[in-house]
């Protein structure tokens, strides 16, 4: 299974435009990551933060509903965060121009 | 029993005694209890009660509504800072120690080993794959509406309101004597800060000027300390970095903001002006170092910012051509375009205008031409960027347009305002809008194709007075100084800030018209004096011939009209006379007398008024 993890996540590092990507836990403890230290670092816990109001957000409005996925555009890349389970995977892509 | 009261001198026998009654002191108050008595009763008296009507229904209005009531506040100025904390990494449990390698790896090593962890990340990735794909796919963003034409601007009409205020962070406010935006980027604006009336700096009056971020108007992003408080100051258009500045005791001094709050240079005291220095320009020049300045002290120096210890050159607003200070005009204005690097001008403080040629050969003749035209002293001085034949001056109560060819008089100019106007600029976007700022607070923005007589927008910007006024290269941001040391920053409407079809050549067209106008009016002058000139000349010459009859022609005059004066006196007084004694009969000698001496008064002032016209005459003739 935890192969299955790896290659999961090197399909993933391998497609064009991809920088890097993060995995996270709820505690904002990055598990495991393609990035150096301190990049990681950052995108984890700012990320957490920012996935935590957003949930919230939504939660807000609706009760019923949740925040599953989070696409943040910036005008030099794309970082996606997709929750799951209280897990986080962070992807972080340059866009294609 | 009477107590007495007595002074007893203890040397000498009774002086004098004192004798009051205890009771009248004030007795002290017995209260007692004593029964109500009726002192007065009213009874019913029905026949009154005929005089009234029983009212059934009454009407009273009740209102069950909660009670309540309004109350207003205004919070003091609340001052925020931004202050952020790094928070290097956390959320770690309290058995694993962050910093060791081992305890990280083996807790990382027994969360991928749950369960949970491998099916969420596993579910992710495929939809995290799905829209990479879709990045990598096209733009989802991209902006297809970017062809269509931007439909006509509907004609807004001229707004303009107030974004920001920059206030004096001291206690004791100075006035905002001097503002220059940076020259690129334009966001930050510096701002000269003195005290401009005489003797009313306080002691404790700091001397600090300052550059804000217009984003931040909580606190200057820098501040400049020189020696005297700052009059005017500058940003080097060609180093963003540098900063000159005129001081109130007449010394230049030079700032580079990578280096600190003190001034980098500063002038000689001996060798600067000896009077505030009103307005400090910086010149187009290969080393981008050169500037010079103008006081009321009647001297326009010129400075090169390396080398501040003496003038690089001198000019004496000397009209004479002598170049002695005493008679030098102080200046109070000064303008330089860089497209005409060698002629500058010069306002004054008696209202002239001197057009000025750097290049000429002697000073002598550095000062090529006055245009004379207003009452007090110039405080702006600025040429129309579009049009730089044509500049605005603003003194006294009035903005006047000039044009370089008509020396006599401005070619177009405002009705007398109701308080002082301080200080005035063109637009730079729009060749027909200029902006001048008054004495009782109010920003006026003309635009001469829109209205002549009056202002297009007026704006009561803040109570007290507007001393200094400058707007960005952009045409949308306008900063005005106060008088208690208030920055406001307005942003103007589209409509005054982007340029008007055809207002190009609609303005060039006005000015033409105007200056044409002025020109035949000066010609129409010069013929009519030329006409009385040959006139006088020629009467002169019938003069000459009479005069060998000797001086007794002026006297007999005199001396005629004299006569013909008292008799018409006399015969208005008898006619009164003559009136009252129709009417009234004795008893009124007095005021018939009175009268009199009234006319007779009358006639002595007229008399010498009369003498004196005739001399004139004589004088003249």
């Amino acid at each position: 299974m935890a192969s299955e993890v790896e290659e999961t996540l090197k399909r993933i590092e391998g497609q064009r435009g991809v920088v890097g990507t993060v995995v996270c836990n709820a505690d904002g403890i990055p598990i495991r990551s393609s990035l150096d230290g301190v990049a990681t670092a950052q995108y984890a816990r700012l990320l957490r933060k920012l996935t935590v109001m957003a949930k919230s957000a939504v939660r807000d409005i609706d009760p019923q509903n949740d925040l599953t996925f989070l696409r943040l555009r910036s005008q030099k890349c794309e970082i996606m965060v997709g929750l799951e389970n209280e897990f986080l995977v962070i992807v972080i892509q340059n866009l294609h121009q | 029993m009477p107590h007495c009261l007595q002074c007893i001198n203890l040397i000498m026998e009774i002086v004098h005694v004192y004798v009051r009654r205890r009771g009248d002191f004030g007795r002290q108050s017995h209260f007692s209890d004593r029964p109500a008595e009726l002192l007065v009763d009213i009874g019913p008296d029905p026949p009154l009660a005929d005089g009234f009507i029983h009212r059934d229904p009454r009407d009273v209005a009740t209102q069950s509504a909660q009670e309540m009531s309004e109350h207003q506040v205004n919070t003091e100025r609340f001052e925020s800072e931004s202050r952020g904390i790094n928070h290097v990494e956390g959320g770690w449990p309290k058995d694993v120690n962050p910093q060791e390698m081992e305890q990280t790896i083996r807790f990382r090593k027994k969360v991928e080993k749950d369960e949970n962890y491998v099916t969420s990340v596993l579910q992710l990735g495929s939809v995290m794959e799905n829209c990479i794909k879709q990045n990598n796919a096209t733009d989802i963003y991209q902006d297809y509406s970017e062809d269509e034409e931007a439909a006509d601007e509907v004609q807004e009409p001229p707004a303009a309101k107030t974004v920001n205020v920059f206030r004096d962070p001291n206690e004791v406010k100075r006035t905002v004597t001097g503002l220059s935006w940076h020259p690129d980027g334009n966001r930050k604006l510096a701002g000269a800060y003195s005290c401009l009336e005489f003797q009313k700096a306080s002691k404790d009056m700091s001397f600090d000027s300052y550059i804000w971020d217009i984003e931040n108007p909580n606190r200057p992003e820098l501040t400049l300390k020189p020696v005297s408080p700052l009059v005017c100051l500058e940003y080097n258009p060609k180093d963003c970095h540098t900063l000159a500045g005129g001081c109130y005791n007449g010394q230049i001094a030079f700032w580079d903001t990578r280096r600190g709050s003190q001034p980098v240079e500063l002038s000689s005291v001996e060798q600067s002006h000896r009077d505030p220095v009103y307005k400090l320009i910086w010149m187009q020049s290969k080393t981008g170092t050169d500037a010079f300045s103008a006081s009321t002290d009647g001297q326009v120096l010129w400075w090169d910012m390396r080398r501040l210890s003496e003038p690089t050159e001198r000019l004496v607003l000397d009209l004479s051509r002598e170049g002695s200070l005493d008679a030098a005009l102080g200046a109070s204005a000064l303008e330089f375009e860089a497209t005409m690097p060698t002629k500058f001008m010069v306002g004054t403080e008696q209202g002239l205008v001197l057009s000025c040629n750097r290049k000429a050969k002697s000073p002598a003749e550095k000062i090529v031409c006055t245009f004379d035209g207003h009452h007090g002293p110039v405080y702006a001085l600025q040429r129309n960027p579009f049009f730089p034949k044509n500049f605005l001056t603003v003194g006294d109560w009035t903005a006047r347009i000039w044009s370089e060819d008509i020396k006599e008089s401005s070619i177009m100019w405002t009705r007398y305002q109701t308080s002082y106007l301080m200080d005035a600029c063109w637009s730079p976007v729009r060749p027909a809008v200029f902006f001048t700022v008054k004495m009782d607070g109010v920003l006026d923005v003309w635009d001469v194709l829109f209205k002549q007589n009056e202002p297009t927008l007026s704006i009561k910007v803040c109570d007290e007075g507007l001393y200094s006024l400058r707007l960005q290269e952009s045409g949308r941001l306008l900063a005005c100084g106060s008088r208690l040391g208030g920055a406001s920053l307005l942003e103007l409407g589209p409509s005054l800030s982007t340029l008007q079809r055809n207002e190009k050549s609609l303005v060039a067209a006005m000015f033409e018209r105007e200056t044409k106008r002025e020109k035949i009016l000066e010609a129409r002058q010069r013929e009519l004096r030329l006409k009385e000139r040959s006139r006088s000349e020629q009467s002169r010459e019938d003069d000459g011939a009479k005069e060998a009859d000797g001086q007794e022609d002026p006297e007999e005059l005199i001396a005629r009209a004299e006569a013909d004066f008292f008799s018409a006196i006399d015969a208005e007084i008898k006619r009164r006379q003559k009136e009252e004694d129709k009417h009234r009969v004795g008893g009124e000698e007095e005021e018939e007398e009175e009268e009199e001496e009234r006319a007779f008064q009358f006639e002595k002032v007229l008399k010498t008024q009369q003498c004196c016209c005739f001399y004139f005459c004589h004088f003249f003739s």
